[in-house]
């Protein structure tokens, strides 16, 4: 009870700091400190956005169809690269430093060649996705594998556990934590790395909503589409963080004994 | 029937001896104590008759069979009680029969059985970090037991336990230990353990050998007479003054 009502306060202090930030901007908008083609006002955001609803659910559907299927190969790309790098100490010296390097590479340097070399289609927009979801998963369900106490390990052994049981009983579930982490660096990833690989061309998408909008300045429209994105990401973070509660409910279950002992 | 012997083990790490002509043997039901110095190699001991590790010279006996180097014969349980924080007690506790392939269904159903006995009924479905450290310690042996049990088909088998109460306050210990001989009297389970507490050594054990380190060698092997079950006053008997006497000074700590 107690705990619930802090959370609802918690809430509360965030809330309310969002609201004064739209208050701030509307009255800087009425009082025309700046022009209103360089910063809408809020309400005028709101109008776009419901304007435009239709328009932006269709763009929506495309970017959401990339992001999904771009992220679904990179989670499991990284997760198989995780695994090569633990059960290989060869996999791991030869390739470790080339994962890094792949990452160094700024998303909006590569996603034109992607687009050269795969077209205007929804591949290069998926490859894009892959390369910038991959990496947070590879490294930290790798980091996941190796934290995992040797002697737990060392006892399986003693059982008479063969490698894929020690895997199965040990490795899966001891990384789940540092997969959920990642998980939700890559769900946002996947997103923002959705809209850069429109804005290089194609023929639907937030990212070309986005390029469109801005060429016929309309800005109203333009912050409308980055609050969609926004909400988007959140609510995607949000439904990995309702994954993990029902795949770790261990974890609840410790929670609720530390709760009932606060009291 | 349960019985091992160790024919003089060596075992060396970067060509340095570590353990050194290690012959002991365990009877059936029988409880033997490792009692040393830290540092006597009487872990590395451990994972020798474990099978985990493979040792230069010597060999290991399970019931007259060479079973040297091959792991899955002898339950262990090492220094942490290493309860998976993500299964509940009674999957923890069923993992040695899931990982010999018993249904999920039937090894719970078997380790469900053992529950009473061991003190952990309304345990089950928790999860370890929900658990005191005695509860922990006893789903725990609970895992060990059944380990061991699992690979003897019944016969019940030889159990190794790496300081198994090291890690529990003087209270919890106390009552554990009674405890322990309690179950240990139902269960007849063949142990080996590993302590360097004295009082521990004497109280718990049939027999016990003294190790000293650099490489690590048994140099002393001592019989507590006091027959099973104990009188709940032995620790303050003079036979019990009379054993830490002679192990104190075997081990030169005096």
């Amino acid at each position: 009870m107690k705990r619930k009502l802090q959370n609802i306060i918690n809430k509360c202090y965030s809330l309310s700091a969002i609201v004064a930030l739209l208050l701030i901007w509307h009255i800087v908008c009425t009082l025309q400190l700046v022009p209103e083609f360089m910063l809408p006002s809020p309400t005028k955001v709101v109008i776009a956005f419901v304007n435009d609803f239709p328009l932006l659910m269709e763009h929506l559907q495309t970017s959401l169809m990339e992001a999904f299927l771009g992220l679904l190969l990179g989670v499991c790309i990284g997760f198989l690269v995780a695994v090569l790098m633990d059960r290989y100490e060869g996999f791991y010296k030869a390739f470790y430093p080339i994962i890094v390097l792949t990452q160094t590479i700024p998303t909006v340097a590569i996603a034109p060649l992607l687009v050269l070399w795969l077209g205007y289609e929804m591949t290069p927009k998926v490859v894009l996705i892959v390369l910038v979801t991959f990496f947070p998963i590879a490294v930290g369900v790798f980091h996941g594998f190796q934290s995992i106490d040797q002697d737990t390990i060392q006892l399986l052994r003693s059982m008479g556990a063969k490698r894929g049981q020690i895997f199965w009983h040990v490795k899966l579930p001891s990384c789940l934590g540092d997969f959920f982490s990642s998980l939700r660096i890559s769900v946002s990833y996947a997103i923002v790395g959705a809209v850069i690989a429109e804005w290089l061309g194609g023929e639907s998408g937030l990212g070309v909503y986005m390029t469109r909008v801005r060429k016929s300045f309309a800005f109203d429209k333009m912050f409308a589409v980055i609050f969609l994105i926004s909400f988007i990401s959140l609510l995607l973070i949000s439904i990995v963080n309702i994954l993990q509660k029902v795949s770790m409910p261990w974890e609840r279950e410790e929670q609720k004994q530390e709760s009932v002992l606060e009291k | 029937m349960a019985e091992l012997v160790t024919n003089q083990i060596t075992k060396c790490f970067h060509g340095k001896k570590v353990i050194e002509d290690i012959s002991i043997k365990v009877h059936d039901k029988e409880l033997v104590c490792l009692l040393g110095v830290s540092g006597a190699g009487k872990t590395t001991l451990f994972n020798v008759i474990s099978g985990l590790l493979q040792p230069e010279e010597g060999s290991v006996y399970l019931n007259g069979n060479d079973i040297t180097g091959q792991a899955g014969h002898i339950s262990y349980m090492l220094q942490k009680d290493l309860l998976m924080p993500y299964k509940t007690v009674l999957d923890n506790v069923a993992l040695p029969f899931i990982i010999k392939g018993v249904p999920k269904k039937i090894a719970r159903q078997k380790a469900l059985s053992y529950f009473i006995q061991f003190g952990l009924q309304g345990t089950e479905k928790k999860y370890p970090n929900q658990l005191s450290g005695g509860m922990r310690q006893r789903a725990a042996l609970l895992r060990t037991y059944l380990s061991s049990h699992v690979k003897q088909e019944d016969k019940g088998g030889i159990a190794l336990l790496d300081e198994p109460f090291s890690a529990l306050d003087t209270i919890t210990k106390s009552g554990i230990h009674r405890w322990y001989l309690d179950v240990m009297e139902k269960i007849q389970l063949s142990t080996i353990f590993i302590t360097h507490d004295i009082d521990e050594a004497i109280l718990l054990s049939d027999r016990i050998y003294l190790l000293t380190g650099n490489p690590g060698r048994i140099t002393d092997e001592i019989v507590i007479q006091q027959p099973k079950p104990r009188r709940k006053d032995f620790p303050i008997t003079e036979e019990f003054l009379f054993y830490k006497k002679k192990i104190i000074e075997t081990l030169g700590a005096l």
